[in-house]
């Protein structure tokens, strides 16, 4: 038995990748992140502002997404994500304006605690990136 | 009978409408594949977030606790439409077929004594609504501005409706919209998005049993609006196909209508040239004839 499943990452414009060779993906869940292995148990969870690591045989790619959803289920995964970026050929311009508009929207004193958790994830990311 | 100076200009008219006519034909079919490719692209992000959503929301056992944008609000007073119709016009029936829709619906509403309010997205729909229903537009939103359907005007739409949902402004959101059957045939459709219609059943699933991280009803109530959000952009992806597909048949008639107005003025034209020339012969055959 060969240990890959079939990943697809959708964005509301466009299928955005579509790969059946993965043996592992790393996704940032809500409460930290989950490595999937083939043959994982059926999941739903979402995602906070993170990274998304894919293992396949061709090698390892990684993305970063705002927030989004996963469903696992028959050793299919399913991504849905708002705004997703390759790291390969990041746009360092593009995540300064997030970064920028993710700060000044951390500035605003109405949000409450979990927008505000995510928002410090995100930036934190968008450092590390950076 | 015009004169025939009268004709030409009128020949000449026509024939430049005809141009016009034709090049936005053109501009359509093209704009037309592009909407096209991106409602079919977009298909998959809304099927998969509407399955997700249907398999969520059978597995919750405690209905009462749901999310309010799942179940409502438990009241039917207060009735909010999103109208989406175009910002340009010469699109044929695109506008007013939606437009009746809605206008249908509306009177159903006033007449069972409800309360009505309506948000309008597309300038056109603003023009044809405001006379009628002036009063109940509470908001008009227009992205004349942005030149393809992206999701983050969806995401702005869908904004202010969770807004004025949590604010208790209404109890039951409706959308209409253009549904994009072919390049002829535009279907108008209207969707109840809040409270959700959970009616469907989810294809291929209940006998799952997912693993939820975090909890079923934070999913839920982190998820829900990024479903109206994304039903309203799908909405938006099919009612742009939809406008470039009435504006090609549109146009396509116009060329063609024009075509014909051509040829009949142009016979019409040359009835009268032959008509003057032969009057003249006449007049010059009697005159030599009288000598």
């Amino acid at each position: 038995m060969s240990e890959v499943y079939s990943v697809e990452i959708v964005n509301p414009e466009k299928s955005f990748l579509s790969k059946d060779d993965v043996t592992e993906v790393v996704v940032p869940a809500f409460e930290g992140e989950i490595g999937i292995l083939k043959d994982h148990i059926s999941i739903i969870s979402f995602l906070k502002p993170g990274i998304i690591k894919i293992f396949s045989k061709s090698g390892e790619e990684s993305f970063y997404v705002n927030d989004g959803i996963i469903e696992f289920k028959n050793n299919n995964l399913s991504i849905l994500t708002s705004l997703i970026l390759s790291l390969k050929d990041i746009d360092k311009e593009k995540i300064s304006e997030i970064q920028k508009t993710t700060e000044e929207e951390l500035k605003n004193t109405e949000i409450n605690d979990q927008e505000k958790y995510l928002l410090d994830q995100k930036l934190e990311v968008l450092k590390s990136i950076n | 009978m015009a004169s025939l100076d009268d004709l030409k200009k009128r020949i000449s008219s026509v024939k430049s409408t005809q141009k016009i006519t034709k090049a936005m034909k053109m501009v359509a079919a093209a704009k037309l594949r592009r909407a096209q490719e991106s409602a079919e692209k977009g298909r998959p992000y809304s099927d998969k977030m509407n399955n997700i959503i249907l398999n969520l929301s059978n597995g919750i056992s405690d209905i009462e606790n749901a999310p309010k944008l799942l179940s409502g609000t438990g009241e039917d007073k207060v009735h909010l439409c999103v109208v989406m119709t175009s910002d340009r016009g010469l699109c044929g029936g695109f506008n007013t077929n939606i437009i009746k829709k809605a206008k249908l619906y509306f009177q159903k509403i006033i007449d069972e004594g409800k309360n009505l309010k309506i948000i309008t997205v597309g300038s056109k729909g603003y023009d044809q609504l405001k006379r009628v229903y002036g009063d109940n537009i509470i908001e008009r939103i227009s992205f004349k501005d942005t030149k393809n359907v992206n999701y983050f005007d969806a995401e702005k739409v869908g904004k202010i409706v969770i807004e004025k949902f949590e604010k208790k402004e209404f109890d039951i959101c409706t959308i209409f919209y253009n549904q994009f059957k072919n390049v002829i045939t535009q279907i108008p459709q209207e969707q109840q998005i809040i409270p959700l219609n959970t009616s469907e059943k989810a294809e291929n699933s209940l006998e799952d049993n997912y693993e939820f991280e975090p909890e079923e009803d934070e999913i839920l109530s982190n998820l829900l609006p990024k479903n109206i959000s994304t039903q309203i952009f799908k909405a938006m992806l099919e009612n742009s196909a939809s406008e470039q597909g009435s504006r090609m048949s549109a146009m396509d008639n116009a060329t063609r209508n024009a075509g014909e107005m051509v040829d009949k003025l142009t016979i019409e034209y040359n009835r009268s040239r032959q008509a003057a020339i032969t009057k003249e012969l006449i007049e010059i055959i009697s005159g030599a004839e009288s000598l």
